[in-house]
């Protein structure tokens, strides 16, 4: 219980700071997450779901936590630049765990009305009987110690609320930042909810500013409306010294529509946990994934879509490209549930390894309760091939420029999915430069300075 | 330009090539034929570079240079081209993205500048046109869901888009209708100046109808046996192989 004790004993210590400075909804679950906390502990790698990432260890160093809410000298609007060509966003920005409203430099974004995008800890005092409808109902503590250890420290986070037959035409890109002089854990939280037939296109990204050891973790839970329509992408740019442990949970009701996107760019090491719920009929999933990862960096994805309801289609791809030391990791499980008939699932898991040290554990797991569905489920680990390198090369393009055509191109599938175009171009150029080590730092931002 | 003096070349340990000595000036067109396994995909293979061989002995020299000495894609700089018997395909690299990489690559050999989007695209416009390439094509990955005879067509272009000073031409004839044979030789042939040298390796007299050889050799076992004018090709068209085998007393 090593690793634990510190968080225990913060708690126990701070609770009362910690409640001061947040909100009666966000407050009323500390207790539970605390006590589910002390019963389960961190998983080790013995636990099936967390084999490949050791948990335990990423919690084990003392990391500075700001719970008395300390103001951050940092002005996002200032700092970070979005040049994203051809893309207009209302932007706005989460430093370390908290929404940043000092916003006379922010851009007035002409919402549509009832729509709320700002900090959750003041949403959840302006409006406690909304949030409390939906704050951590989807995000379980009883298994997962994470979630557990986000809630019984999140002071804050991210609000967003569309109300039905609304439709936010301008996507919302969402800039999480880490910064801070010492090194620090940020436990940020999100919630979105997406009334009956909303639409809305959301970006989220994620940054590390200072060249100290970050640990952020992040619990989303999401309610997507009947007849709505969410696109999130989330990317990640981050350094070698941070972690990333995010936890996303997604509900979908009937004919909801959603394209969940994960961009793992550049990072330290990151464990992404996402739970889709398929609850009503004919609602579909579009889930595309990718990580460029060498040094010895670390991506670990884990991915369960539940199909409950019947007529659901869940599109599941998720590819990797692994260089160096790098280590990658994806279980994929599909649950069709008795009764969900004419369920339609595929899921694609496909991973490069450049060097014999890089490794990719990949776990694709289907079970099926129900007897008319078409499912499918595939997965490959391979190298570069060298019939096709050696063709390109009698071409005159060198080995270095064939293998990068060649990884490109590996990884454009999942590109392609992004129905942001200007993001789509965006990120066709980061993963060039990605791939010739000209991105080999959170350079501030790159895709937004 | 070229000059191959008693190369001997191995595959997994196994002497494939035993002593070829061949020397083609520029402006001729060469006819390599021979028995399955003898030998004439290998030398291809050798001459590009395929590092799945290894040369044992002997030398090539092309221009004057030490051809061994250099890798596949300086190879493919210094002008030798290989239209492949089975062209691979490249899933996601599209033909475009290909070709300028390509072009531009032989461009920075000779210190010139890359050529802009515009030139580029003026540029496959104008040589797709040699062998009758459709626009869909270039759009699309290299070779990938092509049919046979578009994958020699592609060859054929991509040939024309690096004008190669000695081009290989591995069976480009085999898997190919009447009408494709067609359009990829004239294709050859109207890329063909006194300047470059043409090798065709090929088991019918058909392509040679189109591509005429000034010398015709046999390569068998490893070695090239015999070395005359056009007509050998129509003799070994009627005759077959055995004659040559009887020959050599076999």
């Amino acid at each position: 219980m090593k690793a634990e004790k510190q968080y225990i004993d913060i708690f126990t210590l701070y609770e009362e700071t910690i409640c001061r400075h947040s909100a009666e909804v966000l407050n009323t679950p500390r207790a539970k997450a605390f006590a589910d906390f002390e019963r389960i502990g961190f998983p080790t790698r013995k636990d099936e779901k967390f084999k490949y990432t050791d948990i335990a260890r990423l919690f084990e160093p003392n990391y500075g936590l700001n719970l008395n809410r300390l103001d951050i000298p940092v002005n996002p609007y200032e700092v970070f630049k979005c040049d994203v060509p051809n893309m207009s966003t209302a932007q706005h920005f989460i430093v370390n765990d908290a929404f940043y409203n000092k916003a006379s430099s922010a851009p007035s974004n002409n919402l549509p009305e009832g729509v709320i995008v700002g900090s959750l800890k003041e949403s959840a005092k302006e409006k406690p009987q909304l949030i409390k409808q939906f704050y951590s109902q989807l995000a379980s503590t009883a298994d997962n110690a994470i979630t557990a250890i986000n809630t019984m420290f999140a002071q804050d986070g991210l609000f967003i609320y569309v109300p039905d037959n609304t439709f936010i035409e301008k996507p919302i890109q969402i800039i999480n930042i880490l910064r801070s002089d010492v090194d620090l854990m940020a436990n940020r939280r999100i919630l979105i909810v997406m009334g009956e037939n909303a639409k809305a296109q959301l970006l989220l990204c994620d940054h590390a500013m200072d060249n100290v050891n970050f640990l952020a973790t992040q619990v989303s839970e999401i309610y997507v409306g009947r007849g709505a329509t969410l696109h999130l992408y989330e990317l990640e740019e981050t350094h070698t010294s941070s972690v990333r442990l995010a936890n996303c949970y997604v509900r979908q009701e009937e004919n909801s529509h959603v394209l969940l996107n994960g961009i793992t760019l550049h990072n330290g090491t990151t464990r992404n946990t996402t739970q889709v719920t398929l609850g009503g009929a004919h609602a579909e999933l579009g889930f595309y994934g990718m990580a460029i990862a060498d040094k010895n960096q670390h991506v670990d994805n884990n991915t369960f879509i539940d199909h409950a309801a019947p007529e659901c289609t869940s599109n599941e791809l998720f590819k990797y490209v692994l260089d160096e030391h790098a280590t990658g990791a994806f279980a994929g499980l599909v649950l069709v549930r008795p009764g969900a008939q004419h369920t339609n699932s595929q899921q694609t898991n496909r991973n490069l390894c450049a060097t014999r040290e890089a490794h990719m554990y990949t776990q694709p797991q289907l079970e099926i309760y129900a007897d008319d569905v078409k499912c499918s489920h595939g997965a490959t680990v391979g190298q570069l091939d060298e019939n096709a390198l050696f063709y390109m090369r009698t071409r005159g393009i060198s080995k270095k420029e064939a293998r990068l055509l060649m990884m490109f191109a590996f990884v454009n599938e999942v590109i392609d999915h992004i129905r942001m175009d200007a993001l789509k171009d965006r990120l066709h150029l980061l993963v060039e430069k990605r791939f010739r080590g000209e991105l080999n730092k959170c350079q501030g931002c790159a895709i937004c300075k | 330009m070229l000059e191959i003096k008693d190369l001997h070349a191995n595959i997994n340990g196994k002497e494939i090539l035993k002593g070829i000595n061949l020397t083609i000036h520029p402006g001729e067109v060469h006819a390599i034929m021979g028995p399955n396994g003898s030998g004439k995909s290998t030398l291809s293979a050798v001459l590009v570079g395929n590092p799945a061989y290894e040369v044992t002995h002997g030398s090539i020299t092309f221009f004057g240079k030490d051809l061994l000495q250099l890798s596949p894609e300086d190879r493919s700089h210094e002008g030798i081209f290989l239209s492949f018997q089975y062209p691979v395909e490249i899933p996601g690299v599209s033909m475009v993205n290909f070709m300028r990489a390509a072009v531009n690559e032989h461009r920075k050999y000779k210190g010139q500048q890359p050529l802009s989007a515009s030139e580029f695209l003026k540029l496959m416009r104008e040589k797709r046109t040699i062998v009758e390439l459709d626009n869909k094509l270039a759009n699309r990955s290299v070779n990938e869901g092509f049919s046979g005879g578009e994958k020699k067509r592609n060859e054929i272009f991509q040939m024309a888009m690096l004008e190669p000073r000695l081009s290989i031409l591995d069976e480009t004839d085999s898997g190919l209708d009447i009408d494709a044979l067609r359009i990829v030789a004239e294709g050859v042939n109207k890329l063909k100046t006194p300047e470059t040298s043409t090798i065709v390796i090929t088991h019918y007299q058909r392509l040679l109808d189109y591509i005429k050889p000034d010398i015709v050799h046999v390569l068998y076992k490893g070695r090239i046996v015999k070395t005359a004018g056009p007509e050998l090709a129509l003799e070994l068209e009627r005759k077959g192989y055995d004659w040559i085998k009887e020959e050599l007393g076999e």
